[in-house]
């Protein structure tokens, strides 16, 4: 178990920088640029990491307790699923709520730390992040409903686990439209662009970005850090779902993981190359059709 | 085979779903030529190759998936429109209430007295689904040419009824149902181009205000 959770954190610590990287080198190539290089988020964070604490005197603690919960708990959840085959070092019944209400307490800390600077403007972009992660949380329940539904377990590691490749045969389709669902809540938990653009600094627009404009040095760093870890812990769960096999090789299962990773980064840049960012009112009808086909998927399980 | 066919149904219902949340008019046609395309490739996995399910799928390939929609791309670069302005009913209230008749015709199929081989598919959901889709398009949309899209939607509903009994149907049947719905098609494109005429606008409410 030691083990387990030492391998866990590790592979999270030092791969979750990369996967910013290769989506950023992966823009570059769309765009026809030469881009910065693979390693640059690991460059940021040791420069942001370098510098001193500045702090306003109006906030309080709780403009420090965003940042800190930011990066604490997606290295918590990680404990809670499986990276590839390698299994959930962490596992109980019902721990799937709370994966998801871990979530909810680091957002609800970044709303609050933001608000903490009784800005208006970051007040606008809490208020907008809340809006679109309470439409995000019922896709995210319903997809786990199926996925219990098709492994008959209610622990993430059980529903991820050995059953994975089996339910594929029985459950094919449902499991189709889950893995669809996911990449769009992966898409909209981590502010990528359909949903929000995480380079934009134009104020009108932005939605997570806003609410950490206050942040900087050691703060700003663990809020990228931690931005990242979520994208590789929500990626995770994507990246198992769609490759499913067990090798026996600790070794081989985790070179496909990472692989597989790699993958998704370079799909979630080509998306954000593609694609235009939505406008603002249309990001609710397109989270409620995902949630709409996240429930079809359970009908079709549970009929 | 049952895989494929579950396959091609789900893609149904998705574009269904699509249709519904969609407010461009180019996006919804070309869904809705998709869907005719994807129906028409079920004759040949449910039957296999014959002469019989061939022609069906060909003509349905021909008149669903390429002429109709060529048509109807037509009508809207005439008559210059490019997307649907504010729906009788919201966009997301149709795609929920499309989302609770789904539901429901799963729940209903399973009530259904169907022949033993048809228990359990996905044939006769999707084709009451589709057919709730084609409903809620015709009711909820103000443009008359989203109303023709939920009448093809509709037919493609029972296309899908179709194909389950097209052994027992022989092929004049569905010929003469692709005709009539060529013909209803036609003349609907008649009717958009006059309505578009007298009115400047493809409004559909603008023909109850006429009382002269």
């Amino acid at each position: 178990m030691i083990t387990g959770i030492l391998s866990h954190i590790v592979l999270l610590l030092l791969f979750s920088p990369l996967l910013l990287g290769v989506i950023g080198k992966t823009k570059a190539l769309f765009a026809g640029r030469c881009g910065a290089p693979l390693l640059q988020p690991y460059f940021d964070l040791r420069k942001l990491f370098g510098k001193g604490f500045v702090f306003s005197e109006t906030t309080t603690w709780v403009f420090l307790a965003g940042p800190i919960l930011a990066a604490a708990v997606p290295l918590l959840a990680a404990l809670l699923i499986p990276f590839g085959a390698l299994a959930a070092p962490v596992s109980f019944s019902g721990d799937l709520i709370l994966f998801v209400y871990l979530f909810g307490l680091a957002r609800f800390f970044t709303a609050a730390s933001a608000l903490d600077t009784g800005s208006s403007f970051e007040g606008m972009g809490a208020a907008r992040e809340v809006t679109f992660a309470c439409l995000v949380e019922p896709t995210v329940l319903f997809v786990f409903i199926v996925l219990a539904r098709l492994s008959g377990s209610l622990s993430l590691g059980g529903m991820f686990g050995s059953t994975l490749a089996a339910s594929w045969l029985s459950g094919g389709p449902a499991l189709g439209l889950v893995l669809v669902c996911l990449f769009v809540v992966l898409l909209a938990e981590n502010s990528r662009i359909p949903f929000d653009d995480p380079n934009t600094h134009l104020e009108l627009t932005m939605i997570h970005e806003v609410m950490v404009l206050d942040h900087s040095g050691p703060a700003f760093g663990m809020i990228l850090y931690g931005s990242a870890m979520k994208l590789f812990v929500l990626g995770a769960l994507l990246v198992r779902l769609a490759l499913p096999w067990q090798t026996g090789s600790a070794l081989l299962d985790g070179l496909l993981f990472i692989a597989g990773m790699l993958l998704l980064a370079v799909m979630i840049g080509a998306v954000e190359s593609t694609m235009a960012r939505l406008r603002l009112v249309r990001i609710p009808q397109l989270l409620i059709g995902t949630t709409l086909i996240a429930l079809f998927a359970m009908v079709l399980v549970l009929r | 085979m049952l895989e494929v066919n579950n396959i091609l149904l789900l893609l149904v219902i998705l574009i269904n779903f699509f249709t519904l949340g969609s407010a461009r008019l180019g996006a919804c046609i070309r869904a809705v030529a998709l869907q005719g395309a994807i129906l028409s490739l079920l004759p040949l996995t449910v039957h296999g190759l014959n002469a019989h399910s061939l022609v069906l799928s060909g003509g349905a390939f021909v008149l669903k998936g390429v002429f109709i929609p060529w048509l109807l791309f037509r009508a809207i670069r005439e008559v210059r429109i490019r997307r649907e302005v504010e729906p009788r009913i919201g966009f997301v209230p149709t795609m929920i209430l499309g989302a609770l008749t789904t539901a429901g015709s799963f729940i209903f199929a399973g009530y259904l007295p169907l022949a033993t081989e048809h228990q359990g598919t996905l044939f006769i959901p999707t084709a009451l689904a589709t057919l709730f889709t084609g409903f809620l398009l015709l009711i909820t949309r103000r443009k008359a040419i989203t109303q023709v899209l939920g009448y093809l939607m509709l037919e493609n509903g029972i296309f899908v009824f179709a194909v389950l009994l097209s052994t027992a149907m022989p092929l004049m049947v569905e010929a003469g149902v692709l005709l009539d719905l060529m013909v209803a098609i036609f003349v609907m494109g008649i009717v958009l181009n006059q309505i578009n005429r007298e009115f400047a606008t493809l409004n559909t409410e603008r023909l109850s205000a006429l009382k002269e």
